[in-house]
């Protein structure tokens, strides 16, 4: 099952090209800076606007084509938007039932309890809208979103409103959506760090065009795109916990790419997490270094290398199947003879562990 | 002491009052709708006309609205070939006069109201499945309710308060259209001032408690507004 969207979106002056398709599984982060247009395209899949020559094809069902188009509230998608935007003049419980009363009886398919339950919000069921936080209020949208059994979950920067503490509250509750209900998530965020910790998939929104889609790891490494060559690029990499060192206080960390060394974290043996390696904090060396402070040491392949300024090169690594990224100058690249093909080792300064 | 004429006055007041702000409603809830949501280019021109009565005097508005009730006016006449009689002069011409006559009073509080809901909430509910209709029943209306009270108030009030389109158009029938207002005027002529005094308090009386029991509710629906 996938998505397929084509919107030619025009408002005035802007203008975007929508040419995507998404695997309609796992979260998929409509990814762009602000004002490039990720929320017209979340509207334009919930039909709040209406594109004419749009096409959108969801699963087995068209949604719109030449001469058909679904209305909003025949669209089968739950829908968080930026502010919570509860009913005011409902109770918290109201406003999960709202939806859920309207849904056929054979389309639901998640129990309005354990969306209660998933989101934390039961003890808040007989409260007003306007007596709860801006991150209860939150997790009431999401929960309100998700209690009419969504074939399609869009939230459009469901955190962007809140504090970092309120966000740090919230975000396990979006990734247990994520494991929990087998609900594809379309996400607008142009937080890297949402994106990194959430994400499966990117498409990339910039530039008046929406074209460019895939697995995460592969899109923040493409050379050919922007997230590779900012000075915020980075690699993300999957990984589970192997072992805790006391003595030391440290975590071992499993992956393709071999095994990480982080400070020790409260995780559970065998949990999966994903680590976050900035190119800038990647040095290449030719030959393993034993004599170095360095821990994260792995052997990898060159795969591709763009020029990056005037000094530096950034280099896409093959470390066991996992692609990494390294920043390095141009000297160096000439020093050490680096090229495609060529085996280096690539030493990891820093590794931010997400979980 | 009042009289039996007075309370009949009285009684003809509230009926009309009533009558006409349950149809004020119901009209001005569909067309303040409209304009609070419409992008029609014309809507300026609506918005012009229903605002009209708030600053013709009263008499023009009655003096057209006899000529349009009258056996020779188009609605008189539309009327009488659906088997009526004239409506000049008589309770439902009084109706008709009031309603026009209170219009922007009971749509531009529906209007405000309506506008300060939003499109946002709408959004939400169309998708959690609801249609169209169904937002506007589930969302727009209760949500709206602050509005609806105001307007209520202020179209009962207006219409108790009606002089001079009901002196033209209802002259001054006692028992058919003689309302409160015009029975304490002709008390006054007649210098009859305990019995002015009467039908004056009265009506102050009713209309402080209307005010006061409305503002009261509404003070109790600020939660659901703010």
């Amino acid at each position: 099952m996938s998505i397929r969207a084509k919107f030619d979106i025009r408002r005035g002056d802007f203008q975007l090209k929508v040419n995507l398709s998404l695997p309609a599984k796992g979260v998929t982060a409509l990814f762009g800076p602000s004002g490039s247009g990720k929320t017209s395209i979340l509207r334009a899949i919930a039909g709040l606007d209406f594109f004419e020559g749009g096409e959108l094809q969801v699963g087995e069902s068209t949604w719109q084509a030449d001469s058909s188009y679904k209305k909003p509230h025949e669209r089968p998608v739950g829908y968080v938007f930026q502010e919570a935007s509860l009913f005011e003049h409902l109770s918290v419980a109201g406003n999960l039932d709202y939806g859920h009363k309207r849904v056929p009886k054979e389309e639901k398919r998640i129990p309005l309890d354990s969306v209660k339950e998933l989101l934390g919000i039961t003890p808040l069921l007989s409260r007003m809208p306007n007596e709860l936080s801006g991150g209860e209020r939150q997790r009431v949208a999401i929960a309100r979103a998700l209690s009419v059994s969504p074939r399609l979950l869009l939230m459009d920067e469901p955190l962007a409103g809140l504090d970092e503490k309120r966000k740090q509250g919230i975000l396990p509750y979006i990734e247990s959506l994520h494991r929990e209900l087998e609900i594809p998530i379309l996400y607008v965020s142009h937080s890297s760090d949402e994106v990194a910790r959430l994400a499966d998939h990117l498409a990339l929104v910039e530039g008046g065009v929406a074209e460019e889609a895939g697995p995460i790891q592969e899109m923040l490494t493409r050379l050919d795109l922007p997230l590779a060559q900012g000075p915020e690029a980075e690699a993300l990499l999957s990984a589970t916990v192997a072992e805790h060192d006391d003595e030391f206080h440290l975590t071992y960390l499993d992956s393709s790419a071999g095994k990480f060394t982080v400070v020790r974290k409260d995780l559970s043996i065998g949990e999966p997490v994903r680590l976050r390696i900035a190119a800038k904090d990647v040095s290449l060396t030719l030959a393993p270094q034993s004599d170095t402070s360095i821990l994260n040491i792995f052997p990898a392949t060159v795969l591709e290398m763009a020029p990056l300024g005037i000094a530096q090169v950034t280099v896409r690594l093959d470390a066991g199947g996992t692609p990494l990224l390294a920043r390095v100058t141009k000297k160096s690249v000439s020093a050490l003879g680096i090229q495609e093909g060529k085996e280096v080792f690539a030493q990891a300064k820093s590794v931010a562990l997400l979980a | 002491m009042p009289s039996e004429a007075d309370f009949l006055a009285l009684g003809i007041t509230l009926k009309l009052a009533v009558v006409s702000t349950v149809l004020l409603l119901l009209l001005g809830t569909p067309l303040a709708w409209w304009m609070a949501r419409s992008r029609s280019r014309f809507k300026f021109l609506v918005e012009a006309v229903v605002a009209l009565p708030l600053v013709l005097p009263p008499t023009v508005l009655g003096f057209y609205l006899l000529l349009a009730l009258g056996s020779n006016g188009p609605i008189g006449k539309l009327f009488e070939s659906l088997g009526g009689s004239s409506l000049a002069f008589t309770f439902t011409g009084l109706v008709i006069g009031s309603v026009i006559y209170s219009l922007p009073f009971v749509v531009q509080p529906l209007q405000d109201a309506f506008q300060a809901v939003g499109h946002r909430p709408l959004e939400v509910a169309s998708t959690l499945r609801a249609s169209p209709w169904d937002r506007f029943v589930s969302v727009a209306l209760p949500l709206a309710r602050p509005g609806f009270l105001t307007a209520a108030v202020l179209g009962f009030a207006h219409t108790i308060g009606e002089f001079g389109v009901v002196l033209m158009i209802g002259g001054n029938i006692p028992g058919e259209t003689k309302v409160a207002s015009i029975a304490i005027y002709d008390h006054v002529e007649m210098m009859e001032y305990g019995r002015a005094h009467w039908l004056s308090g009265g009506l102050l009386l009713m209309s402080f408690v209307m005010l006061a029991g409305v503002y009261a509710m509404n003070g109790r629906f600020r939660m659901v507004k703010s």
